[in-house]
């Protein structure tokens, strides 16, 4: 068995372990955790499967932001963990039977189809040069996919603007502007005219009784 | 014995029911469905890099950052909607969501 074989199973073993942990985990803060170490070791395999760009991006976005907004958002809110997990094993034989099926039919098919496969054609060397993984992948995104890249960028805008605008919340003792009201204001509103004379008589006090000498 | 592209399949489809049973077990608690939705991408994703290995098609590639962006984006708004739900409800079990049922 050479160094790749073994890193596969090495990387397999835990990330399956660590898959198991986040469905049984008593606590949502471990789930949490054992997702983060389920992340690693995918990214590990993507590695072995020479995908370093998505690899590193996997590291970068799911552990660094994804899995953070999930531990912010367990820590932030406070569950009742056992009334959660009051009946937690009553699905337990139905949800293992299927997972069992699912798991041996698929399994069944892949590794009768897919067994005897060798590498066609490594991707980062298929035009002869060695090129990196990032560079191939930066060639087709900006040319071939480009127009789905915009998209995808959209999709993110969405999503940071609607996780915004769901979670805002109005407090009492805040001062805020309010942008449509001020946009909505007409000058009556703000200025008003009094009709007055243009010359005005000036009002002579009357004049106190001097006394005499 | 090399590693063939079925290893990888097989791995994908191992953690894709793992998942799945994960959505049977954890039925009241919102935050580890997520996490399973998230588990299940992951084994998707595993299964195109490794199409995308043993094929030698970048394009496989680029589905998994396409993937990967709507999975941020969706977790995202699934856990806003889930921390509005909190402050309204104060609980997260999906059986209490029965609002809108007749």
């Amino acid at each position: 068995m050479d160094i790749q074989s073994a890193l596969f199973y090495l990387f397999s073993a835990v990330m399956l372990f660590a898959a198991l942990r986040v469905i049984t985990a008593r606590n949502p803060v471990h789930a949490a955790l054992y997702l983060v170490l389920a992340f690693f070791q995918a990214s590990g395999i993507w590695m072995l499967l020479k995908a370093e760009f998505l690899s590193i991006t996997l590291v970068l976005v799911y552990v660094g932001a994804v899995m953070v907004l999930f531990l912010f958002v367990v820590m932030m809110i406070d569950i009742d963990i056992d009334a959660l997990k009051k009946d937690f094993w009553k699905h337990f034989p139905l949800a293992a039977f299927i997972g069992a099926v699912l798991a041996l039919e698929l399994a069944s098919v892949l590794m009768g189809g897919f067994r005897s496969s060798q590498i066609a054609v490594d991707p980062n060397t298929a035009n002869g040069l060695p090129v990196s993984n990032t560079r191939e992948l930066g060639v087709l995104l900006y040319t071939e996919y480009l127009y789905p890249l915009e998209i995808a960028a959209v999709i993110l805008l969405v999503a940071i603007v609607s996780a915004i605008a769901l979670t805002m919340r109005e407090r009492k003792d805040t001062k805020a502007q309010n942008p449509s009201e001020q946009v909505k204001v007409k000058a009556a509103d703000r200025l008003r005219m009094v009709k007055m004379d243009a010359v005005q008589q000036p009002v002579v006090p009357p004049a106190a009784e001097e006394p005499k000498p | 014995m090399n590693i063939t592209l079925g290893h990888y399949l097989t791995l994908g489809a191992v953690l894709f029911a793992l998942s799945v049973i994960g959505i049977f077990l954890n039925r009241k608690n919102l935050i580890v469905l997520l996490m399973a939705i998230e588990l299940m991408l992951l084994a998707v994703n595993t299964n195109f890099v490794a199409f995308s290995h043993y094929l030698g098609d970048m394009h496989g590639q680029v589905f998994v950052f396409f993937i990967l962006t709507v999975a941020a984006a969706e977790s995202a708004i699934g856990l806003a909607i889930l921390v509005l739900l909190f402050r309204n409800r104060s609980s997260v079990n999906v059986d209490e969501l029965n609002s809108l049922k007749g």
